[in-house]
């Protein structure tokens, strides 16, 4: 165990962002701060920043993604960044040295940041550790592990309706097991030191030892939900069904799928969310997706935002302007 | 050759030597241990002052990745870093290309072992045709042309029926099964133990019960055919219990367990380090523990390197689609040294695991220290330091999970059958 923080450069400043495990309350913090300055360009009429300016960014989907996939797109045009999007089907990347060949020819044309998604955990890592020095990673999604950029636009979005993090609790609903928003939700809020972080689902969506994570485990919505501020409801694959974890999706909704009647449990003001995309009628009822409680379209816009933040930051623009102030 | 060797300290647990002794060798053969013959004229004067002369160890079970995976290692650069650790037998399972399903391939072994000349390789054949627990291997066959037991390798048998039938036909050829334990349903391709580190890490999970089950089974199978079996390399501590409670109500199956599943957890894979994907999976600290009570009360009888080599792109790649498996065979010896200096085991038992009872297992004649039997030995000199650097391995696989570690115990001295097959001068 190296036990050496491969997201961090020796000064403590953001090199790579690719799992929420491992970065401070502080750090998260100022992402979150930054985001809130970035939220306001798109309404300005030149919807740019120059933060970026001359560098060049590679999407680099391993797994097919339109909607993480346009939203680094659209926040690494508005800081003016180069965006090339490269869709690579896993197939061909089977074998490690075609992967490392990939990053090789990318890095020959001279790409200063990579926006991961792959579909095995670790991979974000595993590009990090054998990328160029200059380079940086962002981890758009790995498998089962992390989404840790989905997982900051959702305590930006909590941020936005309920300020304190330490007096509320917050229930994740669903396929937590494959699920790495899950994983980046649950450390990220017990990093912003949540009250009670919750988790609700059926034995076999539910990882074992995930206790170890700080979650109470739930696997009835009634009790689950009760009086809690914040309801983060997770996508349920359909090939779910094709093996033994779950009998069908009727059963599903009836059991874990969120309706009205099931959100009484929860606090009044209670917020709804959910990553995208929805399946109504599967992990959610379409009155709750469209209903008063739910922030659904709120989290997509705050997704540009947040990777405006990210990318500015593992890119060196934001520290650096910091430190310009304070020898101001 | 004739080869006198001095001042040494000889160790063989199995014939409870523990003292100060000359040894000579002759033809092959270790002609006196006690007081040098007459007329006997060394052609090799070996001074082993403050060393340890053990019996050659026995290695359970090594990949040599021939014949089918050269681009993995081959039997020139593995036996030679067996030899570094002290290693002169050696079992090797069927899952090579083709698969040891064959005479023909048995064959082909014992040429490149002659060849070779560094060890004394002992093949298992497979129990299926072609690993593919269908249809039956020619077992007899295989046990003519030289195998000294039959396996499935890693390769499951799914069809409860064609694991009794081969159990029944095995043990009518009066052969030992090696058994791999794992029900591959339950594993589903994990890649780590289930627990709070897949968790974390998303890593596809391979439950405790892949292996309890497949073990009990098995177990129900030996008591209603008296097959011989032994378990090769248990990695949780419930597994040791199923095979303590079988031996104790008198079913005679025995068990090793691979060095780094003594060693390492999966707290070990910490982010990602793919060379500790192996198979079995590290577990936890509890059932690291309770494999060492498994060795402690002799449930399990061997230690075993279960030395997998890879080339570099087997490993590097995203944690779960690299090859599992470790480069261990040249550190069999200080690793089990390390655990005699962290007090886990005593040094006779330590020695015996890699010596003698490994051989018992394997039913040869080998993995100890007497007068007139093969000069099979390794010296190794107790207060040397190795450093492990993955980047100066003898082997081809370079990829070792104890990369940094520093052990003690180098080996100085390795012969087979009386010839020097590895000296560190």
């Amino acid at each position: 165990m190296t036990g050496k923080n491969i997201q961090l450069d020796k000064n403590g400043n953001l090199k790579h962002f690719l799992s929420i495990e491992g970065l401070s309350q502080p750090l998260l913090h100022t992402i979150l701060n930054y985001a809130e300055s970035f939220a306001t360009v798109d309404k300005r009429p030149v919807k740019k920043v120059p933060l970026l300016r001359g560098k060049t960014i590679a999407n680099l989907f391993f797994e097919p993604s339109t909607r993480t996939r346009t939203t680094f797109e659209l926040a690494a045009k508005r800081l003016s960044a180069d965006i090339l999007n490269l869709n690579i089907s896993t197939s061909a990347t089977s074998k490690g040295e075609i992967l490392s060949d990939t990053l090789r020819t990318l890095e020959a044309m001279h790409c200063d940041m990579f926006v991961v998604r792959h579909a095995n955990s670790g991979a974000a890592h595993y590009i990090a550790s054998q990328v160029a020095p200059h380079i940086s990673v962002i981890n758009a999604g790995d498998g089962r592990h992390e989404h840790p950029t989905q997982a900051m636009l959702d305590m930006f979005t909590i941020k936005q309706h309920k300020k304190d993090f330490t007096k509320l609790s917050v229930a994740i609903v669903g396929d937590i097991l494959h699920s790495r928003v899950a994983r980046s939700e649950i450390h990220a809020l017990n990093v912003l030191g949540t009250n009670e972080v919750r988790i609700i689902g059926p034995h076999t969506l539910i990882p074992k030892e995930i206790e170890k994570l700080g979650v109470h485990i739930y696997h009835d919505m009634n009790s689950g939900l009760k009086d809690v501020d914040v309801v983060v409801m997770l996508r349920l694959q359909r090939e779910r069904m094709r093996g033994a974890l779950l009998p069908s999706e009727d059963e599903y909704f009836k059991r874990y799928g969120l309706t009205n009647q099931k959100l009484k449990h929860a606090k009044k003001d209670a917020i709804v969310m959910h990553p995208g995309p929805i399946n109504r009628g599967v992990e959610i009822d379409s009155d709750v997706a469209d209903g008063k409680h739910s922030v659904i379209l709120q989290q997509v816009s705050h997704g540009i935002a947040i990777r405006m933040a990210i990318m500015a930051m593992v890119m060196g623009q934001i520290n650096r302007d910091e430190n310009k102030e304070k020898k101001k | 050759m004739r080869i006198s060797m001095e001042n040494g300290k000889l160790l063989d647990p199995a014939n409870k030597l523990d003292q100060k002794q000359d040894l000579f060798i002759a033809d092959g053969k270790i002609v006196s241990l006690e007081k040098k013959p007459d007329d006997f004229n060394p052609d090799l004067v070996i001074n082993a002052k403050d060393k340890i002369v053990l019996p050659g160890l026995v290695d359970l079970c090594a990949r040599l990745r021939e014949p089918g995976f050269e681009k993995k290692g081959n039997f020139d650069s593995e036996l030679y870093a067996a030899n570094s650790s002290g290693i002169t037998s050696i079992s090797v399972p069927p899952d090579t290309t083709p698969v040891i399903d064959t005479p023909a391939v048995v064959e082909f072994i014992h040429q490149r072992a002659r060849e070779t000349n560094r060890a004394n390789i002992f093949p298992l054949g497979a129990l299926t045709q072609k690993l593919k627990g269908e249809q039956l291997a020619e077992m007899y066959l295989l046990k003519e042309a030289g195998c000294i037991g039959v396996s499935n390798a890693l390769n499951a048998i799914e069809n409860t029926e064609v694991l009794r039938r081969a159990f029944e036909y095995a043990n009518s050829c009066d052969l030992s099964v090696f058994i791999y334990a794992e029900d591959e349903k339950i594993a589903n391709n994990g890649v780590a133990h289930e627990g709070a580190i897949s968790a974390r890490l998303g890593l596809p999970a391979i439950p405790e019960t892949a292996e309890t089950i497949a073990i009990s089974r098995v177990l129900l199978l030996v008591e209603q055919t008296d097959v011989r079996v032994h378990f090769c390399h248990l990695s949780s501590a419930r597994a040791v219990d199923l095979i303590r409670t079988a031996k104790k109500q008198g079913i005679e199956v025995t068990a090793d367990v691979s060095i780094c599943n003594l060693h390492l957890t999966d707290m070990d894979i910490a982010d990602y380090d793919s060379n500790c994907h192996v198979k079995p999976p590290l577990r936890n600290e509890r059932d690291r523990v309770g494999l060492i009570e498994g060795i402690r009360d002799e449930t399990i009888s061997a230690v075993c390197s279960d030395h997998q080599p890879h080339e570099i792109n087997a490993k590097s790649a995203p944690f779960s689609i690299t090859e599992p498996g470790a480069s261990t065979i040249e550190h069999l010896l200080p690793l089990m040294l390390h655990l005699v200096n962290r007090n886990e085991i005593t040094l006779n038992r330590a020695i015996s695991l890699i010596t003698s009872e490994p051989a018992k297992i394997l039913g040869i004649n080998r993995g100890f220290i007497e007068k007139n039997k093969h000069a099979d030995l390794c010296i190794y000199d107790p207060n040397s330091n190795i450093s492990i650097d993955k980047n100066n391995l003898l082997s081809s696989g370079k990829n070792t999970p104890f990369n940094g570690w520093e052990l003690q115990g180098k080996v100085t001295h390795t012969l087979l059958n009386g010839e020097v097959v590895f000296s560190i001068d």
